[in-house]
């Protein structure tokens, strides 16, 4: 009874929330705008929100009690399952391939884009406990930097790679020289107005990065000096090795060298945490105060992790922008620095597997919800839907970030919670999520 | 002189629009220390609801215009104080005491929740409106050049004003305001002495949501076009004001927010309009480097 009444004021509450905003539509009209009335959508939310109480009060009554040893235990699967998961993904990955499907080895080039970019932003938020909202600015430091470099000098992509990255790092210690002083919160703000800045600065710098109508033409990537050309001339992979050219040759391999770059930063970032510069973030983590009194610069460890951090969100730059022949500010906006963050977090801070894990559920999830909600919109043809199916993809987002809610609000510490420590005096033993002290951020 | 005059103007309307949106960030991170990311969109969601109660006003028949304002404020104020509300109820509460970069996240995606929310449920298109207070005031003319004050934005400051002066007297002389000012101090002795620590911190957003609706409801009037997107930029000048003025520091987010508008503004009409977002982060950065509390905040003491 007392679920049926909370059930009823949250519904009478989602009705003040969704009324004026679902209910009243602003629509333009011949003089200025008009008002909508849409009553059946409004009834509909409110409906479902009234459901999803009941649901969730019905549940939480059940399952209270036994929330808390279950959580562990699950965590304790999880780091367990870890040891078998790692291989099982690494073989997965490098089987993809040989599906043949376009679609998927496209799916998992994006996927690894991402994974990429959690593993660098994990090493500035993750390892060295600095909270960065700006990431996406190095990615696109080191997209514009292969692709100026490519279009005014005519480098190729494994030239430009290195340089990109090291432009990219270029800016990271820049970044990093600033905010050295800051903590949590401010330096958030720092990075994400450092972000901006770029964002701003790409689009209105037209004489040198065309501004919003972005970069054209920027180069594939060769294979030892094969290219991947479609015409089979001489120099070309297909006349190489004797085969009919085919984009999805370009498309296998552009898949492999995201595989090779995103394992390049896995094993620097793992071998990184056993150096003594590792172990100085990690510490540095904990408790910048204890750091400084042992005598780590903590300028120095800083400075590092945000340039190493930033050197490989470079790396994937570069990678985008041959992958894709073409960038514009717009692909460089805060939603991206969100998704890598939200990544990152979700993957529960520091855990290497954990950061691919969420990877693959956010972006892979993102990228089926499209085809869900495309495939949804055209199996409704009858009239009775005639207003949402052409809207549905555009609700993607919306369950997105509703998703992002619910995750944090069910797994705060992400999903691989544990910390392995890395150096022990015998054993390695896992750390219980609850014994983790809190991140400053 | 005539030119600098006029931009003075301009630039003090937008940092009293600023300062509002800020005095709502501070609130929240001064209580439970969090960056509430959704608070730009609430802003957003509150300039909404006042293109709704206006054109449903109109709708209803009522033309007097001080009518029609003032409910659509108290309308849009409400509404957005309900969706403060059940922000933190839904996003935040059950975070509470979690590490530190859940709420953070949570509040990201509630930003990104509310924004495509008003995009599917109100359209990605502008929505133009006409002036409702047109008009002003000439103050000088120097060279050919007409200093105009409009009554928009008298208006503006008068608005902003009067809110300032309800909720600093709320903040100073009211046991709510008192109970607020010892969570901002010390939330766990606050609760130890009896305070309803969760009940108080529901009032901080709902307050910084009716505040941020205020806002809205201004920059509504004041550019006469809105659209799903102006929360982000919004949010992230009306941060970047909170901490410049000192964040916690409620005198120092309306300090806070009128530097960034003047700032803007100047660099605007003196250098480039398209880097005043430059200028704004850039002055941001310098501060923090040169000031890291800023303006009015009060130096953090950390007890090892």
């Amino acid at each position: 009874m007392t679920a049926l009444r909370d059930a009823f004021l949250s519904a009478l509450v989602a009705l003040g929330l969704f009324a004026p905003l679902v209910g009243l539509v602003t629509t333009s009209g011949e003089h200025g705008l008009l008002l909508e009335l849409r009553p059946i959508a409004t009834a509909v939310v409110v409906g479902l929100v009234f459901l999803g109480r009941l649901i969730v009060l019905s549940r939480r009554g059940r399952t209270r009690t036994a929330s808390a040893p279950s959580n562990r235990a699950l965590a304790e699967k999880v780091s367990k399952a870890g040891k078998y998961v790692t291989p099982l993904l690494l073989v997965a990955a490098v089987a993809l391939p040989f599906t043949g499907s376009r679609y998927y080895i496209d799916l998992g080039t994006l996927v690894l884009t991402y994974i990429m970019l959690g593993w660098g932003l994990n090493i500035v938020v993750g390892l060295a406990g600095l909270l960065d909202l700006g990431y996406v600015a190095f990615y696109a430091v080191g997209a514009y930097s292969f692709a100026l470099l490519a279009t005014n000098f005519g480098l190729g992509f494994w030239t430009c790679l290195p340089l990109a990255g090291i432009l990219a790092a270029f800016a990271g210690v820049m970044l990093g020289f600033p905010v050295l002083r800051l903590r949590g919160d401010y330096l958030a703000i720092v990075t994400l107005a450092f972000g901006e800045i770029i964002r701003v600065v790409l689009i209105n710098w037209v004489s040198l990065t065309n501004g919003p109508n972005g970069i054209t033409g920027i180069p594939r990537p060769t294979l030892f000096g094969l290219a991947f050309s479609m015409d089979g001339g001489p120099g070309t992979i297909a006349d190489f090795f004797n085969v009919e050219p085919a984009v999805i040759q370009r498309i296998v391999f552009l898949y492999y060298v995201i595989l090779g770059l995103a394992l390049l930063t896995n094993w620097v970032s793992l071998r990184l945490r056993r150096m003594p510069l590792g172990r100085a973030w990690e510490a540095l983590r904990e408790d910048e105060v204890a750091c400084r009194s042992l005598g780590i610069n903590v300028r120095n460890t800083k400075l590092t992790a945000f340039g190493i951090g930033a050197m490989f969100g470079g790396f994937a730059g570069a990678f985008f922008a041959t992958r894709q022949a073409f960038i514009s500010p717009e692909s460089f906006t805060f939603i991206e620095s969100a998704t890598v963050l939200a990544i990152v977090v979700l993957g529960g801070l520091g855990s290497q597997l954990g950061v691919a894990l969420a990877a693959i559920v956010m972006v892979g999830g993102l990228e089926t919800l499209r085809d869900f909600l495309s495939f949804l919109g055209d199996q409704m043809n009858s009239p009775l839907f005639s207003g949402i199916a052409s809207e549905l993809p555009l609700y993607r987002m919306l369950i997105f970030g509703l998703a992002l809610v619910v995750m944090m609000v069910l797994r705060p510490r992400g999903l691989v919670s544990g910390r392995t420590p890395s150096v022990a005096l015998h054993k390695v033993r896992d750390i219980a999520p609850g014994l983790v002290a809190r991140g400053r951020g | 002189m005539a030119y600098a005059l006029q931009q003075l103007i301009n630039g003090v309307t937008l940092g009293m629009i600023y300062g509002l949106i800020a005095v709502g960030y501070t609130m929240v991170y001064g209580i439970i220390g969090m960056i509430n990311f959704a608070h730009g969109d609430v802003f957003m969601v509150g300039s909404f609801l006042s293109l709704i109660a206006l054109l449903g006003l109109a709708a209803l028949g009522i033309t007097s215009v001080p009518l029609a304002l003032a409910l659509t404020l108290i309308f849009a104020a409400a509404i957005a104080a309900l969706y403060g509300w059940t922000i933190e109820r839904v996003a935040y509460r059950p975070l509470r005491g979690s590490f530190r970069l859940a709420p953070l996240i949570s509040a990201i995606g509630m930003s990104i929740t509310l924004q495509n929310f008003v995009q599917v449920s109100q359209g990605a298109r502008v929505k133009p409106i006409e002036a409702i207070i047109p008009g002003g005031i000439q103050i000088m003319d120097q060279g050919g050049f007409a200093v105009r004050l409009s009554w928009m934005q008298i208006a503006i400051v008068v608005i902003t004003m009067t809110i300032l002066g309800i909720f600093t007297w709320l903040v100073t002389k009211t046991p709510l305001g008192r109970t607020m000012r010892a969570c901002e101090q010390d939330l766990k002795m606050a609760s130890l002495l009896g305070i309803d620590t969760d009940r108080t911190i529901s009032l901080t957003f709902v307050i910084g949501a009716a505040l941020a609706a205020v806002a809205g409801f201004l920059f509504l009037l004041y550019y006469g076009v809105i659209d799903f997107y102006i929360g982000f930029i919004a949010g992230v000048k009306a941060f970047t004001a909170a901490v410049l003025g000192g964040i916690g520091s409620l005198p120092g987010a309306v300090l806070g927010g009128l530097l960034i508008g003047l700032i803007e503004v100047f660099w605007s009409a003196y250098f480039s309009v398209e880097y005043k977002d430059v200028a704004a982060f850039g002055i941001l950065i310098a501060v923090l480097i040169f000031m890291p509390t800023g303006i009015l905040g009060r130096a953090e003491v950390e007890k090892v």
